[in-house]
C-alpha cells in the first residue's frame, strides 16, 4: 500500500491498482486527471478506469508499480462546475415515494420538484447494471435513506434518491431506492447499438428539468 | 452460404461466448467472455478459426446441435461423450457433422463447461465488440433454448496448428492469491484461515462467481464499504463470511470487500471444478 498526501493505493491483484482518495469530490478530481492523462497519451496503458464512490480502479495495467510510483506525484486539480459534458433529463416528479421524501426534506410533495432541479448533479460512478448512474449534487440535508424494504420492480425510468445519490433507472429491477419521479422516455439511457452506449457515463453533468405533462394528458 | 445450427436440445445452460467486452467497466459492463478461454481458443485452433472466435458453452448437461449444411466442430473443456446421429465420435478433436445429422454433446463426465466451436465461428450479431452472453447484465444473445437457430460464420481456408494436449478438470482448485484490495478489513486469524483452510465448491455457484463453502472469515471492521470497482477474480466476502471468487459475468462495482485476488491464469480450472471440488487458497 502506498499512500500520499491524501491518495492510498492499494493493490488488486497482479494487473490492478485501486486508488482510493477521501471523500467524492477528490475521487472525482482524480478520476478527471486519469482520464486528461489517457487523452493527452501520458497515462500508461490502462484497460479498465473504473471510479467508486472514493476509489478509482486502474485494472489491466501492465506494471501496476510503476503506475502506483508514478501517480502518487501527480497534481491534481478539482473538478470546475462546468467541467465535463452537460446532459439534461425531463423528469415527471410523479414517483411512489414523493410524499416521503418530502416529509423527510421538510417541504410539501409539490415542492420536490423545484428542490431536486435546483442542484446541479454530476455521475459520481457507475454499476448495478448497464447505464445506471449514481449522481452527487443533492446537498447532505437533502439525503435520504433507503427504504426499509426494498421493491421487487422498480419501473424503467424511475427516478429514485438513497444516501448522497440520484439516479434513474435505465430498465426494470428490483430497487430499495426512494421513487421520486419519472423519465418519461428512458431507453437512451442505454442502447447497447449506440457509441457510447451510456447516456450518463463517470463524469457527465446532469441537469433535470421539469416534464411537460403526459403527451396526450392521459393518466 | 454459411451454415445454420438448429438446438435440438439445449441442456442446463448453454451460450454463446468469445474473448468478452473490454473496456466498458466504468459503464457497469462486466467482460463476460468464455470462463475456461484456454479451451475455447484450443478449440478454435483446431479448426483454423480465430482462437477468440465465438464458441457455445455448455454447463454439465452438453447440448444437441443439428447444422443444416456440413460443419466441422471441435468438442473439448469438460470431458463428455460426443456423438454424430448416433454414433460416437471424437472429443478434443475436428469432428465432421454432415446435413442434417446431430452432433450430441453428452452430459459431462469430468469438468463443468464444454465448448463447442465450430469451423467460421459462432456468427451472432455482436454486442458491445463482443458477441458473449452477459448473464449479469443481460447483453449479447440470451441463452440458447430448444429450437434456436445460431447462425455460423464463413470457414477459413487455413491448415489448423497442431494442439496443446487438454488439461484435465483439477480434483482440488488451488487458487493463488494475492491479499488486497481489502484484506485489512479482515483480523488477521481470518487471513490465516483464508489460506489455509480447505473450501468446497458450493451447489450455488455460476458464471457470476464460484461460491464456496467452508470457514467463514471474520472482519475486523464492522463498517460498510462504499461500491468500488472490482478486478476479475476479485475473492469477495459477503456478510456470511464465506469466500466468492468473481468470474467473468462478475459485477463491476461492488460493496463487500475484496480480501484477495486470483490470478487470472487459475480461472480456467475454477470454470471446471465441479459442486464438492475442494478448494484452496494460496499465497503466490
Amino acid at each position: 500500500m502506498t499512500e500520499s498526501r491524501s491518495l492510498t493505493v492499494r493493490p488488486a491483484g497482479r494487473h490492478a491498482l485501486l486508488v482510493e482518495l477521501p471523500d467524492a469530490e477528490s475521487t472525482a478530481a482524480f478520476h478527471a486527471e486519469v482520464l486528461r492523462r489517457r487523452a493527452a497519451g501520458t497515462l500508461p496503458p490502462v484497460e479498465e478506469i473504473v471510479p467508486g464512490a472514493r476509489t478509482v480502479l486502474l485494472d489491466g495495467v501492465p506494471d501496476p508499480d510503476a503506475l502506483a510510483r508514478g501517480l502518487t506525484g501527480w497534481e491534481v486539480p478539482r473538478v470546475a462546475d462546468d467541467d465535463g459534458d452537460l446532459v439534461e433529463i425531463a423528469v415527471r416528479y410523479d414517483g411512489p415515494d414523493l410524499a416521503d421524501v418530502a416529509a423527510a426534506w421538510g417541504v410539501a410533495p409539490e415542492e420536490v420538484a423545484a428542490r431536486h432541479t435546483a442542484h446541479a448533479h454530476r455521475v459520481a460512478f457507475c454499476g448495478f447494471a448497464p447505464g445506471f448512474a449514481y449522481l452527487t449534487g443533492l446537498p447532505a440535508e437533502l439525503h435520504v435513506p433507503r427504504r426499509a424494504t426494498p421493491r421487487t420492480r422498480v419501473p424503467a425510468g424511475a427516478l429514485a434518491l438513497a444516501g448522497p445519490y440520484s439516479a434513474v433507472y435505465p430498465r426494470s429491477t428490483p430497487g430499495g431506492w426512494q421513487l421520486i419521479g419519472t423519465m418519461p422516455d428512458p431507453g437512451s439511457l442505454w442502447d447497447p447499438t449506440r457509441e457510447p452506449a451510456a447516456l450518463l457515463a463517470p463524469g457527465t453533468r446532469v441537469r433535470f428539468v421539469t416534464a411537460d405533462a403526459a403527451p396526450g394528458g392521459t393518466g | 452460404m454459411t451454415a445454420r445450427l438448429t438446438t435440438v436440445r439445449s441442456g442446463a445452460l448453454t451460450t454463446v461466448q468469445d474473448s468478452g467486452r473490454r473496456g466498458h467497466a466504468h459503464l457497469g459492463v462486466p467482460r463476460s467472455g468464455a470462463l475456461d478461454a484456454p479451451a475455447m481458443r484450443l478449440a478454435n485452433r483446431l479448426l483454423g478459426n480465430d482462437p477468440d472466435a465465438a464458441v457455445l458453452e455448455t454447463t454439465l448437461t452438453g447440448c444437441a446441435l443439428r447444422p443444416d449444411r456440413a460443419i466441422s466442430a471441435v468438442v473439448g473443456g469438460a470431458h463428455c461423450p460426443v456423438t454424430v446421429d448416433g454414433r460416437p465420435a471424437a472429443w478434443g478433436a475436428p469432428v465432421r457433422v454432415p446435413a442434417g445429422a446431430v452432433l450430441n454433446v453428452g452430459t459431462a463426465t469430468a469438468g463443468v463447461r464444454s465448448y463447442v466451436a465450430v469451423a467460421g465461428g459462432i456468427a451472432t450479431e455482436p454486442v458491445l465488440g463482443s458477441r458473449s452472453t452477459d448473464l449479469l447484465s443481460g447483453l449479447g444473445p440470451e441463452p440458447l433454448r430448444d429450437g434456436d437457430v445460431v447462425p455460423v460464420g464463413l470457414p477459413r481456408s487455413v491448415t489448423p496448428s497442431v494442439a496443446a494436449p487438454w488439461p484435465g478438470p483439477p480434483a482440488e482448485l488451488v487458487l493463488p492469491v494475492r491479499l488486497g484490495p481489502r484484506a485489512d478489513w479482515f483480523a488477521p486469524a481470518a487471513l490465516r484461515t483464508l489460506t489455509s483452510a480447505t473450501y468446497r465448491v458450493s451447489p450455488h455457484s455460476n458464471r457470476i462467481g464460484l461460491r464456496t463453502e467452508g470457514p467463514p472469515l471474520e472482519r475486523a471492521s464492522t463498517g460498510e464499504l462504499a461500491s468500488e470497482g472490482v478486478v476479475l477474480g476479485a475473492v469477495q466476502v459477503p456478510p456470511d463470511g464465506r469466500p466468492v471468487v468473481f468470474l467473468h459475468d462478475h459485477p463491476t462495482t461492488g460493496g463487500y470487500p475484496v480480501v484477495a485476488v486470483v490470478a487470472e491464469p487459475s480461472l480456467a480450472a475454477a470454470a471446471q471444478a465441479a459442486v464438492g471440488t475442494p478448494v484452496r487458497f494460496t499465497l503466490g
